[in-house]
């Protein structure tokens, strides 16, 4: 369902989705602190507002058990200034976030140790793409729509199917994917869907600066970036991994049933069961089969 | 073979050769109307007053019995599916096919259709390949060999492409039969068949032919243009394709549209085999190389491959040097999720809505749109039957067409209890 930037509107009028990560597994060990950041993110929400009259901003929450709708600036509640006050200033949207912030934590059970603690960027994504799609569907008069994660988690291996495939619907619909890194290590998946999307990855250096980064690479919209210096991607890594041990490989073994990918030959495909060389007498058996990339 | 059936018209049950002898005679204003008649399809209700056509539920409709019969029995047996797919292309070039009963010619539009279904069939499988062949005065000739870029075959069907002659199912089968029999014995082996023409014209048994075709595991199936013909449906149930007759310029980008999904594969016809790949990393910026596809020097914004370190343009491709077919883990990603298809969502019964211990969720769980109509009536939604949350329509055919998530299951790490 492809949808080309309407010409009717002014060119640089946008909608901003924003996915803030509030796992607390990440923001406990992180160095900036979630009420830091939360201030950094909010002013730049209120820049972003300022830029142009008819803006909008929506923030969904990517939490660890959880994701949902935080605050939409089209919506009538939010519309009111008071004393001039800025529209996405405290009161409703921290009060969300802070019913969203204690439902998750009542959501959690018990987690085995060793695991990644990955935040569900997945679900975040599917609803932003379900909204602008709304957004799309409301007639010929629409903001150019862009997603903005802020994402500190680590990538969860299980959600790599779950995210490629939004990827590569908010590429169909020519949404452009921007990621602000803030975690330890690289994230290939956000690397992964800013490239594809033709959105813009970066991964800030001081932290205490973030309104900085925020300001000056992900305010600007859509029309006004074929002007402007912004960082290019740089090594992105597009190797895959091998199922079997997870390193990543320049060349392997792919099996033609499943597309599973294998360092070394095999004599059977362990996701698929298929048997190589011969001809299969059954179909592939659904029980190696699970909604992830297979871990063995 | 002679079949005289007429075509059957959009919402009018007309003879097709009476309508002949009228367009002859109208103004041009006049023949925009003769095969689209927009005022039958409005309604009257009980006093006498139009009612508002509601397109919203019909198409939803349509598109629930559709997405049901494709995924009826794929979802719970969890059919295998080709993925690597070969597939020719068959456009008839006979004189049947410059009738003008689709506008401009029959001929245009297959062109212009078959050119969205290329671009669609490459992102879908970006494994597979593509060749076009054309039927005209009898003969079967290749106009593009197999390849896996789209760009050849557009630039080939970008030419003008002439009509003449008559059309022969039986040569347009043995040349496939004699390209497919080269192709790796893991690869899934199709035929699409575009014909407008209504009889054969060919040098021998057409039955063997289809006996060798069922033989060699290729799966044929036919789109027609003009009428239904014996020969096309036995053909494809021989052989365990689809077969169908467009009724008019939308029907047939449709049809065409269902063979980009891989179909379910018979087990048999293809051997699961381990294919050699190469996952070429991006050459540094500023880099000089001369590339292999163009032959001239280029700087930066490359791939290498690992074997021979020869330089390509785009993936994914088979390096010119050494052989080695190289892609990147996005195109396999593009295929993931046929094999992990997402349940459909089942319609929501009318009482259940107004049952006042249901808690219904005000907001569409996607969009956040109201689910409710104009005076807190409950309108159409469905639900997910592994997190049972509710989606609009809308929502509901953007996750099964393009999404392939359910953002209700990926919302939540651990499933709801009640």
């Amino acid at each position: 369902m492809a949808s080309a930037p309407s010409k009717l509107y002014a060119d640089d009028v946008s909608l901003v989705v924003v996915l803030v990560d509030t796992n607390p597994f990440f923001w406990r060990a992180s160095s900036l602190s979630f009420s830091q950041f939360l201030s950094h993110v909010l002013a730049f929400l209120n820049a972003i507002l300022t830029l142009n009259q008819l803006n909008q901003v929506v923030v969904i929450a990517t939490g660890y058990n959880s994701c949902n709708y935080i605050f939409d600036s089209s919506s009538d509640l939010n519309q009111s200034f008071e004393n001039g006050r800025m529209p996405v200033m405290c009161s409703s949207l921290l009060q969300k976030l802070e019913e969203f912030l204690i439902k998750d934590e009542q959501l959690s059970k018990e987690v085995p140790e060793g695991r990644i603690k990955s935040s569900l960027l997945s679900g975040s994504l599917s609803m932003a793409l379900c909204y602008i799609q709304r957004v799309f569907r409301s007639g010929a008069l629409h903001p150019h729509p862009r997603i903005l994660c802020l994402q500190g988690s680590p990538d969860g291996p299980e959600q790599y199917v779950a995210i490629m495939n939004a990827i590569f619907s908010a590429q169909r619909s020519m949404v452009p994917i921007d990621s602000c890194y803030m975690g330890a290590q690289n994230s290939a998946f956000l690397q992964q869907a800013s490239y594809i999307t033709g959105g813009v990855h970066h991964k800030p250096q001081h932290l205490d600066g973030l309104f900085q980064y925020l300001m000056t690479i992900f305010a600007t919209d859509l029309h006004s970036r074929s002007f402007l210096h912004l960082p290019k991607p740089v090594g992105v890594d597009f190797r895959a991994s091998c199922f079997c041990h997870k390193n990543t490989i320049d060349m392997g073994y792919i099996c033609s049933v499943c597309l599973s990918i294998f360092c070394k030959h095999h004599k059977k495909c362990s996701t698929c069961g298929s048997v190589f060389g011969q001809a299969q007498s059954e179909a592939a058996s659904a029980s190696d089969k699970k909604r992830k990339t297979p871990e063995t | 073979m002679n079949n005289g059936g007429a075509k059957r018209m959009n919402g009018a049950g007309e003879e097709d050769d009476d309508e002949d002898y009228v367009n002859g005679d109208l103004d041009a204003w006049e023949r925009t109307y003769t095969d689209e008649r927009s005022w039958e399809s409005l309604q009257e209700d009980e006093s006498g007053l139009l009612r508002p056509i509601d397109n919203k539920a019909l198409y939803h409709s349509q598109y629930r019995r559709r997405l049901r019969s494709l995924s009826s029995t794929a979802t719970a047996a969890r059919i295998q599916k080709g993925l690597i797919r070969y597939l020719y292309i068959v456009i008839d070039l006979s004189r049947a096919a410059s009738e003008t009963d689709f506008r401009p010619s029959r001929i245009v539009v297959i062109a212009k259709h078959v050119e969205a279904f290329i671009r669609e069939f490459f992102d879908q499988n970006p494994l597979s390949q593509v060749g076009l062949l054309t039927i005209k005065d009898g003969v079967a000739q290749c106009l593009t060999d197999l390849g896996g870029s789209p760009e050849s075959h557009i630039k080939a069907l970008m030419n003008k492409l002439e009509c003449s002659g008559d059309s022969s199912l039986q040569n347009a089968l043995d040349l496939v039969d004699g390209y497919l029999n080269q192709i790796p014995s893991y690869g899934h082996r199709e035929v699409l068949i575009l014909y407008s023409a209504l009889s054969t014209c060919d040098p021998g048994d057409i039955m063997e032919t289809i006996q060798k075709c069922k033989k060699s595991k290729i799966r044929c199936s036919v789109i027609g243009l003009a009428a239904e013909m014996f020969i096309c449906k036995h053909l494809c149930q021989e052989t365990g394709g689809t077969y169908s007759v467009a009724l008019d310029e939308s029907h047939f980008k449709e049809l065409i549209l269902e063979h980009a999904p891989p179909p379910p594969a018979i087990a048999e016809f293809a051997t699961a085999n381990l294919i050699k790949m190469g996952f070429p990393q991006r050459a540094a910026e500023g880099s000089i190389s001369i590339c292999s596809c163009h032959k001239e020097a280029k700087v930066g914004a490359g791939y290498a491959c690992p074997r021979c370190k020869a330089r390509v343009c785009e993936l994914p491709t088979e390096c010119r040097i050494c052989g080695l077919t190289l892609v990147s883990s996005p195109h396999l990603a593009r295929s993931y999720h046929h094999l992990f298809p997402i349940a459909p969502f089942d319609e929501v019964p009318p009482s259940n809505l107004n049952d006042p211990n249901h808690k219904l969720q005000r907001n569409c769980f996607g969009c956040q749109q109201s689910l409710l109509n104009p005076g807190n009536k409950p309108g159409l939604l469905v639900v997910c039957p592994k997190c049972k949350r509710y989606f609009c329509l809308d929502c509901d055919i953007y996750i099964h067409e393009s999404l392939h998530n359910c953002p209700g299951c990926d919302s939540f790490r651990h499933s709801k209890a009640d």
